[in-house]
């Protein structure tokens, strides 16, 4: 993610690119897992036990005394000037200690740079309904609850922006009426490669389609939490359940008008975030400002319907999706437009803007494509990323259309997904340098596993299974605000007792950082990952990781381990070869031993070794960092998007859709990931299920939807119909390993790519069952009826010629 | 009603004797009262499962329960699920199969399922299913921990088979 785009002297664009520079001082692609630890599971992960005891500690289980409690008012309107705000008779309460409104807070914060838009309490306007406008600091929650609500706020309601239509109607009114753009529009993104509209006409068959993909929102278990505490001597520690430490640690700073070094910033135990928790959040600044206001610690926990309001989650997307392909399947071009509807406040909306439309040149091999993409602000919730960040609605959208488009063609898509993949070791047209692909296995694996080619078309009526592939990103190649310094950060401490800690910035939030940090580590050094301890985000102990999104961590992270335990190693192993008379090439480290070639009678412990290179050396301890390879920037505004691998997936869906009450049940799932390698088997299958479950709720149930006033729908986990153990099919996990060149032992990532093609491949098995492509999910009963009623009069009539769409055309 | 009331129950095999708001929800008397943070604030309203603990072994939403009302009671939490230090089968199934990705959901899951599977060693996929009907997992797609939880029944299954030379 970047800025790159608006600032067009910045110095990304203008260096000279080394030639072969592959980021790594080392990669560990081709090296032999020696210890035995990489690949292995069977025994949980390093940080599991704690959670099945209660032992977690999330923010909200700490406890401080003289601890006081934040509750805010939130706005009641989507669009509203604020006239007055009267805290009196908040603050004339017994044990309310303050009332903090927006002119208190004025510093403009944002995830991205360019799009500093937030403030922590509303200023001036009101944008969302739910918006926090003032906050009461009470010596119990109760308390600050009460009194946050008399606080008395006198507003003179505005005409809200509640679409993307009104959004780029210009007779609207400007919800951020300061900005120097009177628009809108957040961001519009228009690239164009090879020549489009040639390479379409040059088509034996074009279609043309409109999508319309649900807003939808990531429900993490634990509501967004902070716990400040000011110290004697002048510093601020900040407990916070963020996915996002170092972002949070530079806003934090900026808007509380402190140094970095004053604030202390610690990520405890996270109740998972899915990219809910990448930004800042009211939570974390009102908080920190009541804690240095009082001197004393305060928490501030969000009930589950503020999280609803807090949001950020997916976008809901409309999209018109052209796409070209000659009579033997050959895809000639795409031509694509989305128009994302972003909410009041801009999150990381520049950035969704982009991945709506950068991945489209793959997986498939593509020359000719164009894509414009919009992100508007509307008079409600912010949006922002959630699992598969922007890529996810174009990849629903493309998927369904070739899979149509083949079988139009009567040419088998599988067959066509295997010819057209990209191969390894190229650059698509848009200057994505892929290096290891794995779309063949997945495709080759899900397939075998399902039984596909001998279910497709042939299942009897109501049943049907459907097929998608996917690709994602692992990680991006610039960060949100441009450095040069490292993405990842990691410090090892080598104990006289053998136990090795890992220090790293990195955010576990529940998917097995940790754990992936300690398989690395261990696995160089030839202990087990039980011999390691991994302390996490803590801005004073921690080297700088920017976080557990667009799926870096085990690529970035995980190199930046590996080099620190090389470091060690080559430490370890100069005096251990020394000592058993040995060369250092024919030592090896496994089963908490240094050896020689294994040699059962010459080895040395591994503490043993440590002890014989501390008592020569002095403390043992190294370093490791990671930065991305300086590719791509090929031309302006190449900045966001570009990833130093991509992993692949392929799934196949098998759904049953009853025709009379247009109730659709996935019985069964089969996702093949392309992770590059295998770290611990469970651990990666469990993101896998995990995505494959939350795409199926994204199918059939969830979507974030707004009534005319701008409130909610369903803002509780019961309206939102999260899939409970009842809606959730049977999942196989299929693991396949490409050796990614440059990720650690060849791991790529796991945590979001398996999502993306999981509402494409049920789509397709909707079509297989009952003959309708549903093009806006989820796929509620009321959809499927009324496809079906089309559909029964379609067969009737014959078939409008041309495409039958023009709705989209109003918005351009 | 009065205002306040003591409340004597037993938690996690010990004895309690609170003066409580009357009210106090179940939940509130384990994390704030009495220390016990195992189990979660996940919704407030009953909809989520994280709250899960034992009342006189039976599942319960504390959230949505009175401490007043569990006068005389014995309760379980997630603290208590181990027996001389030794986990609860589910629990260390659910450590070895990675079922608890960030944990926020898993005390209430590892609460609702250990009841079952005290009451019933060998329980079937539906028993198991309707066991955590009430508990809401955002992280896993609950794939692991149905496999963790049939993994103690296979174990209960095989001791059966053991013990007695017969099947269920």
């Amino acid at each position: 993610m970047s800025q790159g785009e608006t600032d067009p002297g910045s110095s990304a664009n203008r260096q000279p690119q080394p030639e072969g520079y592959l980021g790594p001082e080392e990669t560990h692609s081709g090296a032999e897992a020696e210890g035995g630890v990489v690949g292995s599971g069977g025994r949980g992960k390093i940080d599991g036990r704690r959670r099945i005891t209660g032992e977690a500690r999330f923010v909200d289980d700490l406890s401080l005394p003289r601890m006081a409690h934040c509750k805010v008012l939130r706005s009641p309107y989507a669009h509203a000037r604020i006239l007055s705000i009267d805290t009196q008779p908040a603050l004339a309460m017994d044990g309310v200690l303050a009332v903090v409104t927006g002119p208190d807070l004025p510093v403009r914060h944002g995830a991205i740079p360019v799009a500093q838009d937030e403030t922590a309490l509303a200023v001036d306007k009101v944008r969302y309904v739910g918006e926090p406008v003032a906050c009461v600091c009470a010596t119990t929650e109760e308390l600050a609850w009460e009194a946050a609500r008399r606080v008395r706020v006198v507003y003179e309601v505005l005409e809200p922006v509640l679409s993307i239509e009104e959004a780029l109607d210009p007779e609207s009114p400007v919800i951020h009426d300061w900005r120097r753009k009177k628009s809108n529009v957040l961001r519009r993104v228009r690239q164009a490669f090879g020549d489009v509209d040639a390479a379409m006409a040059e088509a034996d068959l074009v279609l043309e389609e409109e999508y319309d993909y649900p807003g939808s929102t990531h429900v993490p278990l634990e509501t967004h939490a902070a716990l400040a505490v000011p110290s004697e001597d002048d510093r601020l520690t900040v407990y916070s359940s963020t996915q996002n430490p170092h972002y949070m640690h530079r806003t934090l700073a900026r808007v509380l008008g402190l140094e970095q070094s004053r604030i202390r910033l610690v990520k405890p135990d996270v109740g998972a975030g899915y990219g809910g928790k990448c930004d800042t959040f009211v939570t974390d600044i009102c908080a920190a400002h009541c804690a240095r206001l009082l001197g004393r610690p305060v928490k501030f926990v969000l009930e589950r319907e503020e999280v609803f309001y807090a949001h950020r989650g997916r976008h809901r997307t409309r999209m018109w999706l052209k796409v070209g392909m000659k009579a033997d399947g050959t895809i000639t071009a795409i031509d694509f437009e989305a128009w994302a509807e972003g909410g009041a406040y801009a999150s990381y909306g520049v950035v969704t803007a982009y991945y709506l439309g950068v991945f489209g040149t793959l997986p498939y091999q593509l020359e000719h494509y164009r894509f414009t993409t919009w992100r508007v602000y509307t008079n409600h919730p912010p949006c922002g990323p959630k699992r598969g960040h922007g890529a996810l609605q174009p990849r629903f959208a493309l998927e369904l259309h070739l899979d149509r488009m083949w079988k139009e063609l009567g040419l088998d898509p599988v067959a066509q997904r295997v010819r057209q993949c990209v191969e390894p070791d190229t650059e698509t047209v848009n200057g994505l340098r892929v290096t290891s692909v794995g779309l063949e296995q997945c495709l080759k694996r899900v397939t075998e596993a399902s039984h596909y080619a001998a279910q497709a078309g042939k299942l009897p009526p109501g049943k049907g299974i459907g097929l998608a592939a996917s690709v994602y990103m692992c990680g991006a190649l610039h960060p949100v605000y441009q450095n040069e310094m490292p993405h990842s950060g990691v410090q090892l401490k080598v104990d006289r007792s053998g136990l090795v800690t890992i220090f790293s910035g990195t955010a576990d939030v529940g998917q097995g950082s940790n754990h992936m940090l300690a398989c690395l580590v261990a696995e160089r050094l030839g202990i087990r990952p039980e011999d390691c301890v991994v302390v996490e985000a803590d801005s004073d102990l921690t080297p700088v990781d920017l976080g557990s999104y667009s799926s870096r961590v085990t690529f970035m992270a995980g190199n930046a381990a590996l080099q620190a335990a090389d470091r060690v190693r080559a430490v370890l192993f100069r005096h251990a070869a020394a000592k058993l008379e040995a060369r250092e090439e024919e030592l090896v480290a496994a089963d908490g031993f240094i050896c020689v070639d294994r040699e059962p009678g010459r080895r040395l412990a591994f503490a043993d070794a440590v002890e014989l290179a501390e008592s020569v050396e002095g403390t043992l301890g190294a370093t490791g960092s990671y930065r991305p390879p300086k590719i791509g920037n090929r031309f302006r505004r190449q900045s966001v998007g570009p990833s130093p691998s991509y992993s692949f997936t392929a799934q196949v869906a098998e759904v049953t859709v009853d025709e009379e009450t247009g109730e659709i049940t996935v019985d069964r799932v089969w996702c093949a990931h392309d992770l590059g390698r295998v770290l611990h088997p469970e651990i990666a299958e469990g993101q896998v299920e995990g995505c494959v479950y939350m795409g199926v709720g994204e199918a059939l149930l969830e979507e974030q939807a707004y009534r005319r006033d701008g409130t909610l729908l369903a803002p509780s986990i019961l309206e939102y119909r999260i899939p409970t153990v009842y809606d959730t099919p049977e999942i196989h996990a299929l693991l396949v390993e490409s050796h990614d060149p440059e990720g650690p032992f060849g791991a790529k990532e796991v945590g979001e790519g398996p999502q993306l093609s999981t509402v494409p491949a049920i789509a397709a098995a909707i079509h297989d069952a009952v003959g309708i492509w549903l093009t806006a999910p989820p796929f509620t009963p009321e959809k499927v009826l009324r496809a079906l009623k089309k559909r029964d009069r379609s067969r009737s009539q014959p078939r409008p010629a041309g495409p039958g769409h023009t709705h989209l055309e109003l918005l351009r | 009603m009065p205002d306040e009331l003591i409340l004597a129950v037993t938690v996690n095999d010990e004895p309690v004797r609170r003066l409580v708001p009357a009210n106090r929800s179940l939940l509130d008397l384990l994390r704030e009262d009495l220390g016990l943070t195992g189990s979660k604030h996940g919704c407030d309203v009953g909809d989520c499962g994280a709250c899960t603990v034992l009342v006189d072994g039976v599942p319960r939403l504390s959230c949505i329960s009175l401490a007043a009302s569990c006068e005389g009671a014995e309760v379980r939490t997630v603290e208590g699920l181990a027996k001389d230090g030794v986990l609860h089968p589910i629990q260390e199934a659910l450590h070895t199969h990675v079922a608890a990705q960030c944990g926020y959901c898993t005390p209430g899951i590892a609460m609702a399922l250990s009841a079952l599977l005290d009451e019933d060693p060998t329980p079937d996929d539906d028993a198991l299913r309707e066991a955590l009907g009430a508990n809401i997992c955002r992280c896993t797609g609950y794939t692991k921990i149905l496999q963790a939880a049939r993994h103690v029944v296979d174990a209960n299954r095989g001791a059966l088979v053991r013990d007695t030379g017969t099947s269920k």
